[in-house]
């Protein structure tokens, strides 16, 4: 058994194979491998018993399930209005002058992809932002480039 | 010139208190009809935005017959400008497991859920760790009733009590048709009680001070206390608990700076209520005598005269077509078809008339799509469209 397969058939004994265990079952191995590749998406359907088109369905509707490879840590810039209206396209800049990605892209290093999120709930500290689960508010973009030479540094 | 000053800050949700044990013991010892009563005769609305009256949303629960049945949460808080539900979670966790269990012994549900979004994660753990010390309580007194969170994925339509139940199915959270309402067929098939965090908050002041304490905050239709998540042009954004029924003009005189053009209240999804309606509106539900009321699940953002309109409604509509489930076609098509609009008729491509087509079209959308995602675009559209027309042409 491959690592992935064998991911998953952990995760399916631990969550159960019931439809109800198909969202956490996909949120753990986005956890683990970043994203839903095509051969993981079919690896679930076949252990849960559920038809593939399904799982890739389901998948495919939530914003984070990533099913495009994706890098160590994902960034989410918040762009709704109050993060809109607070500095969220300076800090888009400061992001994207710093990686040299754009939105949507991910370094060559596979280490940070780049994506643009709706309201994150912290409107009264905007701009808000996700590094996978970590968040950050009111981020300026002196303090964005302290906060990624921290993940930059970290165990390359 | 002398102004009256009527906002009232009331303290009781965030209130530090540790007795969550006695108010659980106390309260599961009064029969459950004694227990609905009290929450009726407080008049106690959902704070989702929706405003059902939450002790009939338990009573038709506990009246089913059928043996399984759940408690839900709704800790999906995505509507833009709210923030509450995350602090509630953060903070006084225990009033709202406790409010869930006692929720539990009145309908017969033995489990209950916290459907929380993906973008709060970073409260799973310590939301956790006060669950397990929840249950060793529950199992001391023989309160069988086991809670457990389930992790949205980023998809703000899962906040739509249906759309939510789909999602914890595994499922696509696309919302159903109602009826049946959730309190008949809900999670999985069985009834359900689904309440907003803050909703279940509240029950927990019921339970503690009784219905009259609640019931003599607030005014007529819109009784108790509301949290407000304040954000946008004001030099104190946050989280305020206030009493219903304040007019809006009082709320900017405290919460404003001075230049307030226009309040976006209730979200994307409420309504931007223009300086000049201000002291016309009030906050709170339908049913007031005098003046527009409008309801909220507690966002209220304020603009000041430097922000373009335009590129508001833009941020909303971007919002909504890419938030749409894209099950129906009025909405899934409307929201697209609202966006490509102002950006013509901007850019001069369309002429101004041509928004008032668009306003046809949200009107088709509020009938015709299948939940409040759709149904509401309307809101807010109509709201920005008529007050600041020139806004959109030029």
């Amino acid at each position: 058994m491959d690592p992935i397969q064998s991911l998953i058939k952990d995760l399916a004994d631990q969550y159960g194979r019931k439809r109800e265990s198909l969202l956490p079952v996909m949120q753990r191995v986005v956890q683990k491998e970043k994203y839903l590749s095509e051969y993981s998406m079919i690896e679930i359907a076949r252990e849960m018993d559920i038809p593939a088109a399904e799982v890739f369905g389901t998948a495919t509707f939530y914003s984070f399930l990533e099913t495009k490879p994706a890098g160590k840590y994902i960034i989410r810039v918040c762009k709704t209005i109050t993060c809109a209206m607070k500095g969220k396209n300076q800090l888009l800049f400061a992001i994207q002058d710093m990686l040299k990605i754009k939105i949507g892209e991910t370094t060559p290093d596979k280490k940070f992809t780049l994506l643009e999120t709706n309201c994150l709930g912290w409107c009264h500290k905007a701009p808000a932002m996700l590094i996978n689960d970590d968040v950050y508010t009111e981020v300026t973009p002196e303090r964005i480039r302290e906060i990624l030479t921290g993940y930059m540094k970290e165990n390359n | 010139m002398a102004y009256s000053y009527q906002l009232k800050r009331v303290d009781f949700i965030f209130r530090n208190e540790n007795d969550w044990e006695k108010v659980l013991s106390a309260t599961i010892k009064k029969k459950p009809d004694e227990i609905i009563n009290e929450l009726i005769s407080s008049e106690l609305k959902g704070r989702g935005g929706a405003g059902f009256p939450t002790g009939l949303k338990w009573k038709l629960t506990a009246e089913s017959k059928t043996k399984e049945k759940y408690v839900i949460c709704n800790a999906d808080e995505g509507e833009p400008g709210t923030f509450k539900d995350r602090e509630i979670l953060s903070k006084v966790p225990y009033k709202v497991l406790t409010a869930m269990a006692v929720c539990g012994y009145v309908t017969g549900a033995k489990e209950g859920f916290i459907y929380l979004r993906g973008e709060y994660k970073f409260l799973e753990e310590e939301l956790n760790k006060a669950i397990d010390e929840f249950q060793y309580y529950c199992q001391e007194i023989n309160l069988d009733f086991k809670i457990k969170i389930f992790m949205g994925s980023g998809a703000y339509i899962c906040g739509e009590e249906t759309a939510l139940m789909e999602s914890m199915e595994g499922r696509r959270g696309e919302p159903r048709n109602k009826p049946p309402f959730p309190t008949q067929a809900g999670y999985r098939g069985k009834p359900t009680v689904i309440n907003n965090v803050e909703t279940l908050v509240h029950t927990w002041t019921i339970f503690k001070y009784g219905a009259k304490k609640f019931y003599d905050l607030g005014v007529q239709y819109s009784r108790g206390t509301k949290l407000f998540s304040v954000s946008g042009d004001t030099p104190k954004p946050g989280i305020y608990e206030l009493e219903l029924g304040m007019s809006l003009q009082d709320f900017v005189y405290e919460f404003g700076d001075g230049d307030t053009k226009a309040v976006q209240v209730g979200g994307a999804s409420g309504f931007l209520v223009p300086r000049k309606k201000f002291k016309d509106t009030a906050i709170g539900y339908e049913g007031k005598l005098v003046g527009i009321s409008l309801p909220t699940g507690g966002s209220m953002m304020l603009f000041n005269s430097s922000r373009s309109m335009f590129n508001v409604l833009d941020n909303y509509l971007e919002f909504f077509r890419e938030e749409s489930c894209g099950q129906c076609t009025p909405c899934r098509v409307g929201c697209q078809q609202l966006l490509l609009g102002i950006k013509a008729v901007k850019r001069g491509e369309k002429p101004a008339s041509y928004l008032d087509k668009l306003l046809k079209l949200t009107e088709t959308m509020q009938l015709t799509a299948k939940c409040g995602l759709g149904q509401s675009v309307a809101n807010s559209f109509s709201s920005i469209v008529e007050n600041f027309r020139e806004e959109m042409i030029y």
